[in-house]
């Protein structure tokens, strides 16, 4: 069970209505049972879901804004923080629990200088532990944006760290 | 074009067979499953097409993956009269090299991994192997012959490493539809179910309902039906899933029709877990090249059967893998399971009737059809039959995906497929059935895997994840491990699952800081017995296991925490410490270079020292140390 974060009011940012409609409306057909692929989509557009878009979803689905903050919090996907620029998901499935994916995950936090879920000061990396991505035989893995790496050791992760910026 | 009778899927298979089979140019196909991209296959592809584009006669393809993921990224190569070669660990800098070895016939032993002797597909007994007036290279072993796939038999992933999964047409050109058209055509749902039953097919998610059942019960429920494929694949450490959809995906749509023509269903959905998502790119260019080839929609083959499949994802939440929380995902809510007194077949998804099957159980109906009941009944055991995916994975030499028939022994799979624990160190379990499952000791490897042997221990077969591990393995470490991975995905609607694991963590948890105390043990007991008892579903009904089935074998490593305050594998840090051992240390200055902390001090060929006050048990010294100098105290 997740413990449930209040709404983010933070930051400030323009909503795109338009790229909403079109999510919505033409890519999704208004259709409740989209639910949480529309708020996929949502947060592939901000990176992460913003507080007011979830209301004008709600607004257009009809489905009542408690329900869609339900669904946001019980999937550990939705962030209702701002994230950043670089998502680490650090494998710690069993295959790679076995073969040192927490050693790894706390060479991350060391260096980082952040828990689990958090971000970096200046937005460039949000760490997350997932359970497991599927490349079990390759593991120790960790997955940065769309990319896989495989096989790491502890003293590979600064190494991997500088190639995103 | 659309495919109106098994004529038209015949001139189909039999042009695309041609260029499958005997290829007019070098053809390489390069492993793309997500396993292979990353170890690196995606660099080699595009290495590839940049300097090979120009050359007429090289084709570059993609493929999914074959099983031996150790090995990976795995490139074949084969042209029309010549052998088909696997080379393996073909990075991008090795690419070019593989292909002009291949051009030049050389075939040196750091590249190749073996010959295959005989691509054909389990479907494809009529046609001639293609490589049968081959010569065999010289000291280059037969493929097939390899321990990792002596003993192997693929059904469930026939065409996995084969096909390129973006293309229908290679899947038809290896017996793909065939057994949907003709039981469109000749059979009767009556029979299709009977067949289903017959061949005692069981679900191949973890729980092994029997298939041909489950249909039955479906089909006799009234009004709108719905197919559904669980693509959820939760357990940590369990791949076959994944590999099937991105290397198989037609199998699934097959599996799926066969069971909407059967049921009498319009409307099929497979949720796959978002954490996939070249499994789900891959199925909608599926679905979209079977519609257009009229195996999807209306009228299907000229009948007034009609059926459409969509694809729905989920979004990071292992209850959903469970058959109530699947469907209430698929309408859009939350997943949180219900109590089952009135069953999924009779009122599931929209509460109607719907029929759920796992993704391997799917692509194992369309082999089951087209080869007869009896001929699956012969694989396998007494009550469970035909073959498995495992996913043999964490320490052991050969990880990868193995389709063996039900009943080999665990010590077969780890040992003879598995090739053993790497770096000569001492097995200490397998651990079977995920989160569900159990810890199975040394003792228990001559059992036999299938439904229902492994639940005599106090583990299930479940899904197929096969997790390895070794000395350096914690098992109260690997306790605490799944029931903190339960906390998270418990639903929170049950206090015996919701409150019950988080007692057991706490407790586990102290334990693993070393403030376990006497009574400890027995109070785990006491609350995994309740928490079995008494939760809503599946996942609190099962969540003790792992922590019960470690008690039962491992009880030493527990009392070691409690007792003594120690953690005998190195694993949990605040009860062990690292240390140099000045017999064997070398002073290669190796763990010197790699300590993050600077805790290790010492000159050239000098012993060296380990400050403990600056050290944080990050264990890089003791994995970098070749000479085992860094010990566990
Ligand atoms: C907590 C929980 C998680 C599950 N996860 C999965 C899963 O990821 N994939 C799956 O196929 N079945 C999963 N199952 C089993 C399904 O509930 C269901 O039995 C299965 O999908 C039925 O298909 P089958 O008969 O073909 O196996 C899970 C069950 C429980 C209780
Ligand atoms: S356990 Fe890490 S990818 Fe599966």
């Amino acid at each position: 069970m997740r413990e449930t974060t209040a709404l983010c009011t933070k930051p400030v940012i323009e909503l795109d209505f338009m790229e909403l409609d079109r999510i919505i409306d033409d890519e999704y057909s208004r259709d409740k049972e989209n639910l949480i692929m529309i708020l996929q989509a949502i947060q592939n557009t901000y990176n992460y879901l913003p507080k007011p878009t979830l209301a004008y979803l709600s607004e257009k689905t009809g489905v009542p804004l408690s329900q869609i903050y339900g669904v946001a919090t019980f999937y550990k996907t939705f962030s209702l923080e701002p994230r950043g620029k670089n998502i680490i998901y650090v494998c710690l499935g069993t295959a790679c629990h076995v073969r040192g994916g927490g050693k790894i995950m706390d060479r991350l936090k060391e260096i980082l200088r952040i828990d689990t879920g958090e971000t970096t000061e200046d937005m460039r990396f949000t760490l997350e532990g997932v359970r497991c991505i599927g490349c079990c035989s390759l593991g120790p893995v960790i997955k940065i944006n769309e990319d896989i790496h495989s096989r790491i050791s502890g003293d590979m992760v600064e190494n991997i760290l500088s190639k995103y910026a | 074009m659309k495919i109106q009778t098994i004529a038209d899927l015949e001139r189909l298979s039999r042009d695309y067979s041609a260029k499958l089979y005997y290829p007019e140019r070098i053809k390489v196909n390069i492993g793309m499953a997500s396993c292979g991209i990353g170890a690196g296959a995606q660099a080699s592809y595009k290495r590839a097409v940049e300097n090979l584009s120009d050359d007429k006669n090289i084709e570059i393809c993609r493929t999914g993956c074959i099983g031996f993921c150790e090995e990976e990224p795995l490139v074949e190569v084969l042209s029309k009269g010549k052998p088909r070669v696997m080379y393996r660990h073909i990075t991008e800098d090795k690419i070019i090299e593989a292909i002009e070895d291949y051009k030049n016939q050389e075939f040196k032993k750091k590249l190749v991994l073996g010959q295959m002797k005989d691509p054909r597909s389990i479907l494809e007994d009529e046609l001639e192997n293609p490589q049968a007036h081959i010569p065999a290279i010289d000291g280059i072993p037969y493929l097939e012959e390899i321990p990792f796939y002596r003993q192997q038999v693929k059904v469930a992933l026939r065409n996995c490493g084969y096909i390129d999964p973006e293309q229908i047409e290679e899947y038809i050109a290896r017996g793909g539809y065939f057994a949907f058209l003709r039981s469109l055509g000749e059979m009767s749902s009556r029979e299709i179910i009977a067949t289903i039953k017959e061949s005692g097919l069981r679900g191949r998610g973890g729980g092994g309902f029997p298939t041909g059942i489950k249909w039955e019960t479906c089909a006799k429920h009234r009004g709108e039906r719905y197919i559904i494929c669980n693509a959820d694949e939760g357990d940590p450490g369990a791949y076959m899933d994944r590999s099937v959809l991105e290397g198989d995906p037609h199998s699934v749509l097959e599996g799926m029709l066969i069971a909407g023509y059967a049921i009498g269903s319009k409307e099929g959905f497979i949720y796959v877990r978002h954490e996939y998502p070249l499994a789900v790119k891959r199925l909608i260019t599926a679905i979209k090249q079977a519609e257009s080839y009229g195996l999807l929609g209306d009228n299907i083959g000229g009948s007034d059967f009609s059926f459409r499949i969509k694809i729905s994802t989920g979004a990071g939440a292992f209850v959903c893998g469970e058959s109530t929380a699947l469907m209430a995902s698929l309408e859009g809510k939350v997943g949180r399971p219900r109590a089952k007194y009135v069953h999924t077949v009779e009122k599931g998804f929209r509460n109607m009737p719907s029929n759920l099957n796992n993704v391997e159980t799917y692509s194992n109906v369309p082999v089951i059809l087209l080869k007869g009941s009896k001929w699956y009944a012969g694989m396998g055991t007494q009550r469970s039959k035909g073959t498995k995916v495992f996913s043999l994975v964490g320490k052991v030499n050969n990880t990868g995906l193995v389709e063996v028939p039900m009943g080999i022994s665990l010590r077969e799979i780890v040992y003879d497929i598995g090739g053993g624990i790497p770096k000569k160190k001492e097995f200490k379990a397998v651990q079977t059935g995920g989160p569900s499952g159990g810890c199975i000791p040394e003792r228990y490897l001559d059992l036999g895997v299938d439904f229902d042997e492994l639940t005599k221990v106090g583990s299930i077969m479940g899904s197929g994840g096969m997790i390895v591990m070794d000395q350096d393995t914690c098992m109260v470490d690997v306790a605490r491990y799944f029931l903190d991975f339960l906390k998270e995905e418990s639903c929170g609607q049950c206090n015996p699952c919701r409150e019950g694991i988080k007692q057991m963590l706490d407790i586990l948890t102290d334990i693993c800081l070393g403030k376990g105390k006497d009574g400890d043990i027995e109070l785990l007991e006491e609350l995994g017995a309740m928490i079995q008892k008494f939760s809503l579903c599946g996942l609190g009904t099962s969540a003790p296991n792992p922590v019960l089935t470690t008690i039962v074998y491992f009880r030493d490593e527990y009392e070691a925490h409690i007792r003594d305050k120690k953690c005998p594998a190195g694993v949990c840090k605040a009860l062990f410490y690292y240390e140099i051992d000045k017999e064997k240390c070398t002073g290669c200055q190796v763990c010197a270079r790699k300590c993050p902390q600077e805790a290790i001090t010492g000159e050239k060929k000098k012993i060296h020292v380990l400050d403990q006050s600056k050290c944080i048990k990050c264990g890089i010294c003791y994995e970098a140390c070749k000479f085992d100098a860094v010990v566990v105290k």
